[in-house]
């Protein structure tokens, strides 16, 4: 149990609970959280409390399927963080039963079934909003365009962001436009530079919005590395892996590719650079590991973006590269003080 | 590949009747639950994954793989004591492709849409474990009779458990359950079909193979369930009656 006291880099904030962590990480996302409400409707706060509730339900009836002690478990937070993160990232528009299957999955399947806080291979929220893009790719592409561009002119009210996840909102198609990242990657045979001048998607009201959802969860992002709570490694990674990716093949043929910029600042690359990717549970735990795993995932999110047949890649990219921490955790054991050198990978034969 | 490789270890592997003959209630319960193909000895995965979408895909791979299971039981035993142990095993594997052939030309011949959707499936009830498995741990070593019986309990375990995933898949995929089902068994059971929920959006997820995996490890999560409590009253009643007898002891 000693792993529920602290989060994995022991020498920082040593003797925090599990619980004071997991709520900054939370209050972490607000900047963010109202910056797409602002923006994007209350869809993402109405979501916000069906997956809190889905999650701390689904999650007390497996600890009493198990046996454990629910209170202590649910007053860690984590599960009130997967639904969190799993809120900001679904479109304001899903219906309220995409929004519970994905967080009983992630709680359930993604997290309880291992074992619980601490023994799940894969970050439960990307779990669950990876089976529900496989399952409904419809709803869950779907987003609310910037208010200036799209027919209804602005933002929807509270009660049609009501209807919309409750009922059938038959105007829904009035809210709704492609987000960069989607209108990018189906921009159709086109030149970037035309696509950026035609396609409504790509307009300046729609790529300055997205852009200010990005900043706010930066701002977010570093009062957690300000706090200790992250180190700087996996974002800093996972971003200079995109950029350069993106840099290098815009350099290459800047009029099919984005700008660095454009993919920095689009989707949800800061949201999972700092609040996603940074799982203390399913990343690396060395601070080399730390970067090479955002490294990783920098360069598949781009790899999908671009050549995948999803409009973002965050989500994917963090699950492939859940799959390689272990390994990569073996081959970068820090040297311990007063040793000469670290052991790397895998001893065959026994410790030497 | 002999069964006991890839039974769980602590798995007894019910071999040779007893003196006093076949004990065919024990051979139903091994088939149907305690070393049920599916679920306990999880051989035959592959056709189980792949083809457990609907019901009726799942009836008609269990149909043919408990013919098959049957036929090769009875053909096994059959020659078991005039095949060396050097050459057992191409020789099962030749009486299993055979009546997989059958069993494929009488589906293309009777249910050929169903044939269709199944596919490669069918040729591949050669390569189902679970049947090599039968063939290798019970019928070369049993009189016909048990073997046959073996493999008929055998072939209705798995397909009870195909059933079941299919059925979990279809409600959960699609909203409906025995949709299709005119492909089995003709036009009369076209009205055989449930809507459980109108307008219901498809759950790629359960339809594709990984809801397949989360499926069977659910039943098998149910399975191991219930044995245990069954294995807690036991020991309970074990434990009742040693009380009894310590009693008895006492006052003697």
């Amino acid at each position: 149990m000693a792993l529920l006291r602290i989060t994995s880099p022991h020498t920082h904030r040593a003797g925090q609970r599990t619980s004071w962590v997991m709520q900054m990480v939370i209050l972490a996302t607000v900047p963010g959280l109202l910056v797409q409400t602002w923006l994007f409707g209350y869809g993402t706060l109405i979501n916000l409390v069906i997956a809190g509730i889905t999650a701390l339900v689904s999650e007390a009836i497996i600890l009493k399927l198990r046996n454990r002690p629910i209170g202590f478990f649910l007053k860690d937070y984590s599960a009130l963080l997967t639904a969190v993160l799993l809120a900001l990232a679904l479109p304001p528009t899903v219906p309220w039963w995409l929004t519970v299957t994905a967080v009983a999955f992630s709680v359930i399947f993604a997290k309880q079934v291992y074992g619980g806080l601490g023994n799940n291979p894969f970050n439960p929220a990307m779990v669950g909003y990876a089976i529900c893009l496989v399952s409904f790719p419809v709803p869950m592409t779907q987003w609310i365009g910037a208010s200036e561009l799209i027919q209804a002119g602005m933002t929807p009210s509270f009660s049609d962001s009501l209807a919309a996840i409750f009922g059938t909102l038959p105007t829904i198609d009035s809210y709704t436009m492609a987000t960069p990242l989607d209108a990018f990657k189906h921009k159709d045979g086109l030149m970037a530079s035309e696509a950026f001048a035609s396609v409504p998607g790509l307009q300046a009201a729609s790529l300055s919005s997205w852009m200010w959802v990005n900043l706010a969860y930066l701002a977010g992002g570093l009062v957690l590395i300000a706090l200790r709570i992250i180190t700087w490694h996996t974002p800093v990674a996972l971003l200079a892996g995109l950029a350069l990716m993106s840099g290098i093949f815009y350099a290459i043929d800047p009029s099919n590719a984005a700008t660095p910029l454009f993919h920095l600042t689009s989707g949800a690359a800061m949201l999972g650079a700092f609040f996603i990717a940074t799982d203390p549970v399913s990343s690396c735990t060395s601070n080399r590991g730390k970067l090479v795993y955002g490294a990783g995932i920098g360069i598949l999110v781009y790899v999908i973006r671009t050549w995948g047949g999803y409009p973002d890649g965050i989500a994917f990219g963090v699950l492939l590269m859940n799959f390689a921490a272990p390994l990569i955790d073996y081959y970068t054991q820090p040297r311990a003080y007063g040793h000469k050198k670290a052991k790397k990978g895998l001893t065959i034969g026994g410790e030497k | 590949m002999s069964a006991q490789d890839t039974l769980a270890p602590d798995t007894p592997v019910e071999e040779t009747p007893a003196a006093t003959g076949p004990n065919y209630r024990e051979i139903l319960y091994n088939g149907i639950w305690k070393n049920n193909p599916a679920l306990v000895q999880l051989l035959g995965l592959c056709p189980l994954l792949a083809v457990t979408s609907t019901v009726v895909n799942a009836i008609g791979l269990g149909l043919a793989t408990t013919v098959v299971l049957l036929g090769s039981n009875i053909a096994v035993s059959l020659i078991r004591n005039y095949v060396s142990e050097a050459v057992r095993l191409p020789a099962f594997v030749m009486i299993i492709a055979s009546f997989t052939t059958c069993i494929e030309l009488i589906m293309q011949a009777y249910t050929y849409e169903l044939y269709q959707i199944l596919g490669i499936f069918i040729p591949l009830i050669v390569t189902n474990c679970a049947i090599l498995g039968r063939a290798d741990a019970f019928a070369s070593r049993n009189p016909v009779l048990p073997s046959a019986v073996d493999g008929l309990w055998m072939g209705v375990g798995f397909t009870i458990v195909l059933m079941l995933l299919g059925g979990m898949r279809e409600l959960i995929g699609q909203g409906t359950l025995f949709a299709d089902m005119h492909l089995l068994f003709g036009d009369m059971a076209t009205s055989w079909k449930l809507t459980l929920f109108s307008d219901y959006p498809n759950v790629l997820f359960a339809i594709l193979p990984p809801g397949a995996f989360i499926g069977l490890g659910i039943l098998i999560a149910i399975k191991n369930y219930y044995d245990e409590k069954e294995k807690q009253r036991i020991a309970a009643e074990q434990a009742g009656q040693e009380k009894v007898s310590r009693r008895v002891r006492i006052t003697d």
